[in-house]
């Protein structure tokens, strides 16, 4: 009928290699899918280790096994549309269809079915996991650009980072923020939370294993929203009591005369006492910056993004913090290296 | 009009060139302001796709140091403005404009001056924003420290295209780039907001005799809602980007935690605006997909009441979806529940829509052209979008999804495979209308597979890069996370889609010069668009059509035999060609609406005013303000008495003068009785 339609190309290559070619593509689809799926991160939403997570999980996977089988039958119609009346020599006219309303009715009333009954499970979870349990393990959770704080107030216990918690038992983060809008997630043990200013917003976490967890910051909140990373240790609960009188004795003294000690002075002549709380040693009692008591207790610092045992990466932070983090709120002192090397000599002796 | 002299035109004249640049830039002409909303946004397209190949390159491997998280900031945040404000909506509205008269059968839309003027706005809106580029400044929030200089490059808005407060105020944003973001944004919503009402009465009042809405095209019902959905959801996003400036200009305390202000209530303010503001982004394309299925299937689309109904329905609902996009905000288990049964409940008129456009191709003689291909494609990726949709609907699902790639994923399906894929169908399908010619069948495929390939690759992976804990808007992302070799696949998806735009490029420019001459009607196709010569003649119609059924053109050409099967009616070839000759040589002189100079500087004047808003302290400030609304302000008085046409010195080419009409007016009275008024004075 028209110039660009008269090229005999669809009848040049033979029907057979066309349904080969599509087979294997599909085949080649769902192979990598499913490979790709499993990657079995430290992230991983997939791989839940806790009953909220797993809970959540069997609700995505139905409705992701139904979704799939609703895209195989539309994609497959599609093709099946285009292949078969696909226009070809000879071919009649179509006969000119304006509606079909019992077809229009059955494929309206289907999806009405499956969303209703989807709905029952969703709703039903979404008031579930609303509020704690009274007897939950209650931490606050504070966000700060970048780092989260928590506060255990029935130990009297403040940390930063690393969030510890007893296995088998719900822990209740009541959280709130200092200045914008942060966002919890620990992908294995629950789905994510905002950290609003002003407000208090309640996440549970269950973890059935001990182990380390990884999490991260979900809302973009300014300069260094990817280096805000979050970590959850989960003890057996004699663990974590051990954890918790750990916590709540004094940090370590240095001996007199030593390298730590000599970081001990550097730590309260500059500028790292006014941000810093220390117990015992720091007579402020600032809580700007992370709370350094136990520092060397935790594995990771920074905002979870620097690890503790990793060589060099202590001093290098210390050396200067906004080449690291951008925008950071612990400014490059301009330590000689000297100074770096005795502070963080005392610094990884506060276990 | 020589005999209708005012005094006042000697002083305010009439543009009377209608070609070379003065035409462009003084034009009325609803199909010169399309192509210019089109090439405009093409660019900002190609600005958009910049940054998003920035991104790209910066997370193709772990740890990259590529962009410094300033830039990256930046980039995402102008990627995400630039691809909805500055492409998709005026690309959009480059379809409304040149098609929505011809397709109605109209000389002009109601107001066309204000149809000038919204494309001007949008044009200095868009420049205002970029020009942050070169004069925005940005640092550290406050009390925070920078290791090094923020480049030019990261002296772009940075707050996100979603500018969630308080990361979007004064404290933590320092500088003035989210002040050139919320007042840029301002400006745009201005052009939006005066097209939506131009396109509303335009369809309304100006439909050719006949046409009924229920045989208006599904492409201009779509429009009809989307421009309600401008009308209802821009006054929103206004008040909050006015609440926003405030709080950053003139200290007031709207979002600010600290002082008893609310940064939730923001985000129910963007969202209440930027849900709908998804189906604008949409609706067009799948009313563009709309015309397509049926011409290249050769049937009339399946169930046209059911799809026109399941577009209002979903512009409806699409105001009260919007907390799903705040499920993991806090927000009671109440709302939750709602937002969540509220956003299933809308996947029901959309999968309407989807089985309908199946049943219209289902049974059809299906020619793949490149247009067709790309509607099918639209239908394809639309369908994965939507599932991935519904799942975000299931809210402790949502819990973990929210913030992650699995929503970039998503809304990429729906907004790239949907809405972009819905565009490039149609700007392949009325190529021959616009130009005359045809484009390169074979380079328009190739484009179409290299799309499909590099689109399937680059948002693919997302998913399960998102479920596997990859977060939104993250500069860097740790090598233990195992998340590296999907991104760089990603990466190089999106360099594919790179290489289709420039085969699309090239296919454009070199076809619209040197393409075969397409004829009247290449594609035996429906809509009354197709009954004018191509490219279409400045008057549109040489009579102003009379519709007696949806598809008129096709009723005129086909008969249904005892089967039902379309037969072309003897007569139809001679009918082509008669319409074709009346098409050029219109029977009667036909008034067009006058070239103004008034919309450029209406345009023009906006953006001083912003830049005084921002500078305002500074002593260049007020007079910035002082300045531009002079231009405004003067420019509304010479619009006001500007003369309704101008006198022609010599009768050459008169075609356009008329005696006047029996009021008085300008406006030509047809055979049918119907009065074409170029709409120019009711806006006055």
């Amino acid at each position: 009928m028209h110039q660009a339609e008269r090229s005999p190309e669809h009848s040049r290559r033979p029907k057979g290699s066309r349904r080969k070619l599509v087979r294997s593509a599909l085949l080649l689809a769902i192979a990598t899918t499913l490979s790709a799926c499993a990657t079995g991160g430290p992230l991983d939403s997939l791989d839940p280790r806790g009953p909220i997570a797993e809970d959540i999980d069997w609700l995505f996977k139905l409705t992701l096994y139904i979704a799939i089988a609703i895209f195989v039958l539309v994609q497959g119609a599609i093709l099946v549309a285009a292949v078969l009346y696909r226009d070809r020599p000879g071919r009649k006219e179509p006969k000119q269809t304006h509606g079909n309303a019992k077809l229009e009715v059955v494929w309206t009333v289907i999806p009405v079915l499956i969303l209703a009954a989807i709905a029952v499970p969703t709703v039903q979870r979404v008031f579930k996991y609303t509020d704690c349990s009274a007897d939950a393990l209650n931490v606050e959770l504070i966000g700060h650009q970048w780092w989260f704080e928590y506060r255990y107030d029935d130990f009297d216990i403040d940390t930063a980072n690393v969030l510890a918690i007893p296995t088998n038992t719900e822990v209740c983060l009541r959280m709130t923020s200092e200045d914008v809008l942060h966002n919890y997630w620990i992908p294995k043990l629950n789905g994510k939370r905002y950290l609003v200013p002003g407000q208090e917003t309640i996440l549970q976490l269950i973890a059935d294993e001990p182990g380390e967890y990884w999490g991260h910051c979900g809302e973009f909140c300014g300069l260094s929203h990817a280096l805000m990373r979050a970590r959850v240790m989960a003890y057996e609960p004699a663990d974590f009591e051990a954890w918790v009188a750990e916590q709540q004795a004094p940090p370590v003294e240095p001996g007199s005369g030593s390298l730590e000690a000599a970081g001990l002075e550097i730590f309260l002549a500059n500028q790292c006492a006014a941000c810093h709380n220390i117990d015992e040693v720091n007579p402020l009692d600032a809580g700007i910056g992370p709370d350094l008591t136990h520092f060397a207790s935790r594995n990771t610092f920074a905002g979870a993004i620097l690890e503790l045992d990793e060589p060099g990466a202590l001093e290098s932070w210390l050396a200067n913090p906004p080449a690291i983090k951008p925008g950071s709120f612990m400014p490059n002192l301009n330590l000689s290296q000297d100074e770096i090397d005795a502070l963080s000599a005392y610094l990884r002796s506060l276990e | 009009m020589a005999t209708t002299a005012s005094p006042a035109r000697t002083i305010f004249r009439r543009p009377a060139s209608t070609t070379g640049l003065w035409g462009w830039l003084t034009t009325a002409d609803h199909k010169k302001i399309g192509i210019m909303y089109g090439y405009t946004a093409f660019v900002f397209f190609l600005l958009g796709g910049i940054e998003a190949l920035l991104l790209r390159v910066q997370l193709a491997v772990p740890e990259n140091t590529f962009l410094s998280a300033a830039e990256y900031n930046a980039m995402f945040t102008m990627h995400g403005t630039t691809m909805i404000f500055l492409f998709v909506m005026p690309a959009s509205a480059a379809f409304f404009n040149y098609l929505l008269p011809l397709m109605i059968g109209a000389r002009d839309v109601a107001y066309p001056r204000m149809n000038a003027v919204s494309f001007w706005i949008f044009l200095f809106g868009g420049l205002f924003l970029y020009s942050s580029f070169f004069f925005g400044t940005t640092d550290a929030p406050i009390g925070g420290n920078l290791a090094e200089e923020v480049g030019r490059l990261g002296s772009l808005p940075n707050g996100g295209w979603f500018g969630y407060a308080p990361n979007s105020g004064a404290r933590f944003s320092t500088g003035t780039v989210m002040d050139y973001w919320a007042i840029g944004l301002q400006i745009l919503g201005v052009a939006s907001l005066i097209s939506a009402i131009n396109f509303i009465v335009t369809i309304f009042n100006m439909r050719a005799k006949g046409m009924t809405m229920l045989r208006m095209p599904v492409f201009v019902w779509m429009t009809f809602v989307v421009a309600f959905l401008l009308l209802f959801s821009l006054p929103i996003i206004a008040v909050a980007l006015f609440m926003i400036t405030f709080d950053r200009q003139f200290g007031t305390l709207f979002f600010d935690a600290t002082a008893g202000g609310d940064p939730i209530l923001w985000q129910h303010f963007f969202w209440l605006f930027g849900h709908p503001e998804v189906y604008i982004l949409i609706l067009p394309a799948m009313g563009i997909v709309s015309e397509v299925l049926p011409t290249f299937s050769r049937k009339p689309l399946f169930g046209y009441p059911a799809v026109v109904f399941a577009g209002a329905a979903i512009g409806f609902m699409g105001f009260g979806v919007w907390a799903h996009h705040m499920f993991s905000s806090g927000v009671t288990p109440i709302t939750q529940a709602a937002f969540g049964l509220s956003t299933m409940a809308i996947a029901i008129p959309t999968g309407i829509k989807i089985f309908n456009w199946l049943g219209t191709i289902w049974g059809g003689r299906i020619k793949l052209n490149t247009p067709m291909l790309f509607a099918i494609g639209f239908v394809a990726m639309f369908v994965i979008g939507g599932l991935s949709g519904v799942t975000h609907s299931i809210v402790p699902a949502d819990w973990q999804q929210t913030d992650t790639y699995y929503i970039v994923a998503h809304f990429h399906y729906v907004l790239f495979g949907g809405a972009i894929f819905g565009l490039f169908s149609g700007m392949y399908y009325w190529f021959p209308k616009l130009t005359g010619r045809m484009y390169n069948e074979r380079l328009g495929k190739l484009h179409f597979w290299v799309f499909f390939v590099g689109f399937n690759l680059t948002f693919g992976p997302m998913h399960w890069l998102g479920l596997n804990g990859m977060v939104r808007r993250t500069w860097v992302y740790a090598e233990e996370a195992g998340l590296g070799p999907w991104n760089m696949a990603v990466t190089v998806g999106a360099f594919i889609i790179a290489l289709g735009v420039l085969i699309f490029m090239f296919n454009w420019s070199w076809s619209r010069r040197r393409g075969p001459v397409a004829g009247m009607d290449p594609w035996d196709a429906r809509t009354l668009e197709w009954t004018i010569p191509s490219p279409s003649p400045e008057h549109n119609f040489g009579v102003a059509p009379v519709v007696t059924a949806l598809d008129d053109f096709w009723a005129k050409k086909y008969d249904s035999d005892h089967e039902g099967r379309a037969v072309r009616r003897s007569s139809a070839d001679a009918m082509i060609a008669e319409m074709e000759q009346t098409g050029l040589n219109p029977p009667a002189p036909i008034h067009l609406p006058a070239p103004s100079y008034y919309p450029i500087l209406v345009g023009a004047g906006i953006p001083f005013v912003g830049y005084g808003i921002i500078y305002h302290t500074s002593p260049f400030g007020i007079p910035l303000i002082v300045i531009g609304m002079l231009v405004i302000v003067g420019s509304f008085i010479g619009w006001g008495v500007e003369p309704l046409e101008e006198v022609h010195d010599d009768h050459d080419d008169d075609h356009d003068e008329l005696p006047p009409s029996a009021d008085g007016r300008a406006g030509e009275s047809n055979a049918d009785g119907t009065v074409e008024t170029d709409g120019d004075e009711e806006d006055a």
